[in-house]
């Protein structure tokens, strides 16, 4: 699975919040779960340097802590672009086009295979389960705006408005 | 005891409470078929092809992990019990790679053996869609191929509950589930340190030990080369295992006979290397014990416990005995004092090495402290499996050959020098010897029976002349990390330590015949072969490395004194601390 590496970016603050984290929940049986999700929240996904400072913190190999990061489709191990686009794949919208549009999204924004970040990290581009807005399929979500009963020839434009902003 | 009565098949049966269902079928000689369960290791209830029919309960029950309760009625072969497991079988053929003919595994599977018990006359059924195959090949030691993996988790459970090294785990989840390192990263670049217990503990052919025995035939081809050979100690314990022989038969004649059709050059026994290694060792110890050394001097014979502490207790490496392990010390020996005496260039000679280990392989790469400068003590390490494949290729009929003998120099060793093959052999060798050192006088009685047995932690203080000794014997690495940690916190105090990387020592190396887990489960498979060496000890008129004659020949005409000199220069080496994943 050779998906393209990000360099990390951490910050000293960062690290220093992902230490107070880890302190506060040393020791508990329970203490991956929120660490980890309190490093999402810091990081923004959880790569290798991440993982590792968890594992070594709450004294776990890290193989166990990888494993959990990808057991759960909460967690990411690659970063967000500064704007998210979820396309959902729930049954409704799938049956109604939406592996067309996730596929034009891709072509529009230059990525393949796995591959789910812009050089630039403008966007992200992520597959989600049904948000439950199934009168509006297809739809697609940036950040928060959400577009409903769209077609794949909409996505160009879609796209450009955030293109254009920057 | 609190017992449980219960009727499996009709049968009456009295198990303790808490006892599976499996275990109590097991009792009445009854076979229930498991894939993912390990006794001691591994009862996770997630194959499902040990299922059994108990009478009102709605669903099959996973018999290697229900316990058994007052009046249970269970039937372990029903109309859907059998229907039940093809199915499962059939499910784990869907994504399985398949090819038998190819497979080291072929023969000696777990999951083949179970096709043929369960009738599977389509292995097709429901072929579907195959995971993405992973195929790593990046350490020294072994290849792991996830397109033969039944995702049983007992190599994961084995390498993280006995060795406590973890680098292997469950990832992604659903269909997706795979067996892999951290970040898709291969074996050989995460800590793991080489023991081979995951092989010994794979029902099927997914992970493997890499075959170098066509470098050893290249080098027999090659009329060029001197070719000599070394065997461990535990290899003629375990060796006859491969050819249907009993566990525990003693086979080191047969097996030198072995050797010598196959067309080495010259047989030798690393049994007499390991003679040298305690007077080295003892000789350290009395050093350390009496001038204020480092101490608990810890032993060093054991790569996966070496590999294990440069990794993982860097601070511990001052306390590493720095004596070579046997199979380098013959090569040392070999390719110096051999080279010289036979007049041969050392850079002809090409040293094998039969290992039951596969940290051996790494152990034979170390370029520190090789004792010809640009040449490695040792050529190329092979299994005690590898070694039984060669056989097979060669033609020869093992179970009929007769007893033959190894070669001198180092054909002839002290049952000190046997005992190396199982937990408690070293420090038991070297307390032979260091007591009479330092004494002056000859022991009584040279059992040790306090550290002898499979307890993976046995300790003892014994009179050393005027002193108390404390000693503690260690065998598999999560038993080595406790006993470290607890040194670490002051809860524990030794003077010297033998720690082996394996459960049992090397009879029980991740280079040794594979036994399922129904054998792992009814016999105690390293106890078996270490009464070999122990019966091998107990009959010899030499049980003294210090009295072995060869040993004394070379020290004189070569060595000089223990761990000066010479002997220091060529038998010892040193350690370096390696960076974590
Ligand atoms: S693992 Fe077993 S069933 Fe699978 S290919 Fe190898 S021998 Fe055949
Ligand atoms: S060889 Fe040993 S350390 Fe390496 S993965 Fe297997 S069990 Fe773990
Ligand atoms: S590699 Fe072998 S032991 Fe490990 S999960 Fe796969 S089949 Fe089981
Ligand atoms: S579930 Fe019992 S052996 Fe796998």
């Amino acid at each position: 699975m050779s998906k393209k590496v990000f360099p990390f970016k951490g910050t000293k603050e960062q690290e220093e919040q992902l230490n107070v984290l880890i302190k506060e929940h040393v020791g508990d049986s329970g203490a991956l779960m929120p660490v980890l999700q309190g490093a999402q929240n810091i990081y923004g996904y959880l790569p290798l340097e991440v993982q590792r400072v968890v594992a070594r913190g709450l004294n776990m190999p890290l193989s166990e802590v990888y494993g959990v990061v990808t057991f759960y489709a909460q967690f990411s191990l690659t970063p967000k672009g500064k704007h998210k686009i979820a396309v959902c794949l729930g049954t409704a919208c799938y049956v109604k086009g939406a592996g067309d549009i996730f596929n034009r999204i891709k072509k529009n924004l230059g990525l393949d295979g796995n591959e789910d970040l812009t050089e630039d990290g403008l966007f992200s581009v992520d597959g989600c389960r049904c948000i439950g807005a199934c009168g509006l399929a297809p739809l697609i979500t940036v950040d928060e705006d959400v577009y409903g009963k769209i077609t794949a020839d909409d996505v160009d434009g879609i796209l450009e408005k955030y293109k254009k902003a920057e | 005891m609190s017992m449980v009565n219960l009727k499996i098949n009709n049968m009456d049966v009295q198990v303790p409470a808490g006892t599976t269902i499996l275990e109590a079928a097991s009792s009445l000689n009854l076979k229930i078929p498991t894939l993912c369960y390990l006794k001691d290791i591994n009862a996770i209830g997630a194959c499902r092809i040990c299922v059994v029919e108990i009478k009102g309960v709605k669903n099959l029950a996973a018999s290697c992990v229900y316990p058994v309760a007052e009046g249970m009625e269970i039937s372990i072969n029903s109309e859907r019990v059998l229907k039940s497991r093809k199915t499962n079988l059939e499910l784990v053929l869907s994504t399985h790679n398949r090819r038998c003919l190819s497979c080291v595994r072929s023969g000696e599977c777990e999951l083949q053996e179970l096709c043929k018990d369960y009738g599977i006359e389509n292995e097709t059924v429901f072929a579907g869609h195959n995971f993405e195959e992973i195929y790593d090949e990046s350490a020294k030691h072994m290849v792991r191929d996830n397109s033969r993996c039944i995702v049983c988790r007992r190599c994961v459970a084995v390498c993280s509950k006995n060795q406590a090294v973890s680098v292997i785990g469950a990832n992604e989840r659903g269909f997706k589930t795979h067996i892999g390192c951290a970040f898709g990263a291969g074996l050989g670049e995460v800590e793991c340190i080489g023991c081979g217990q995951c092989i010994n503990v794979c029902p099927v052919g997914a992970i493997y030990e890499k075959d170098e025995t066509d470098k050893v035939w290249a080098a027999l081809h090659n009329p060029t080369k001197h070719v000599v050979v070394q065997t461990a100690p535990s290899i003629r314990t375990a060796l006859g295992e491969e050819f249907g022989m009993p566990i525990g038969t003693n086979v080191q004649g047969k097996m030198a006979a072995a050797l010598r059709r196959i067309g080495f050059k010259h047989i030798f026994d690393t049994d007499v290397a390991a003679d040298f290694t305690i007077m080295e060792e003892a000789s350290e110890f009395i050093e350390r014990f009496t001038a204020g050394g480092t101490l608990p001097l810890i032993t060093s014979c054991s790569p996966g416990w070496v590999e294990y502490c440069e990794r993982f207790y860097p601070e511990f490496i001052p306390n590493l005995s720095s004596c070579k392990s046997p199979q380098q010390m013959l090569g040392a020996l070999i390719k110096t004092y051999y080279a010289k005496q036979k007049g041969i260039d050392p850079k002809d000679i090409y040293m094998v090495t039969v290992m039951p280990c596969t940290a051996k392989k790494y152990e034979v790469a170390r370029t520190e402290g090789n004792a010809v400068e640009g040449i490695f003590d040792c050529d190329v390490s092979i299994t005690t499996r590898e070694f039984a494949r060669m056989i097979k290729r060669a033609g020869i009929d093992f179970v009929n050959l007769p007893e033959e003998s190894f070669d001198n120099p180092f054909g002839e060793s002290s049952g000190a020098g046997d005992i190396f093959g199982r937990s408690g052999g070293v420090m038991e060798a070297a307390l032979r010897t260091a007591s009479e050192w330092i004494s002056g006088k000859p022991l009584e009685k040279l059992e040790f029976e306090e550290i002898r047995g499979i307890k993976g932690i046995k300790e003892a203080t014994y009179k050393v002349g005027d002193h108390e000794v404390k000693v503690a014997v260690v065998a598999g690495l999560a038993n080595a990390s406790q006993v470290l940690e607890d040194i670490k916190a002051g809860k524990r105090d030794y003077h010297f330590i033998e720690i082996m990387g394996c459960l049992g020592g090397c009879v029980n190396g991740g280079g040794q015949p594979i036994q399922t887990a129904r054998t792992r489960a009814m016999v105690d498979v390293p106890g078996l072969r270490a009464s070999v060496l122990n019966n091998q000890d107990k009959v010899k008129k030499l049980r003294l490395s210090h009295e072995s004659p060869i040993v004394k020949q070379v020290y004189a005409d070569y060595l000089g004194e223990p761990g000066k000199g010479k002997a220091h220069d060529i038998l010892h080496t040193h350690y370096t601390k390696k960076e974590r994943f």
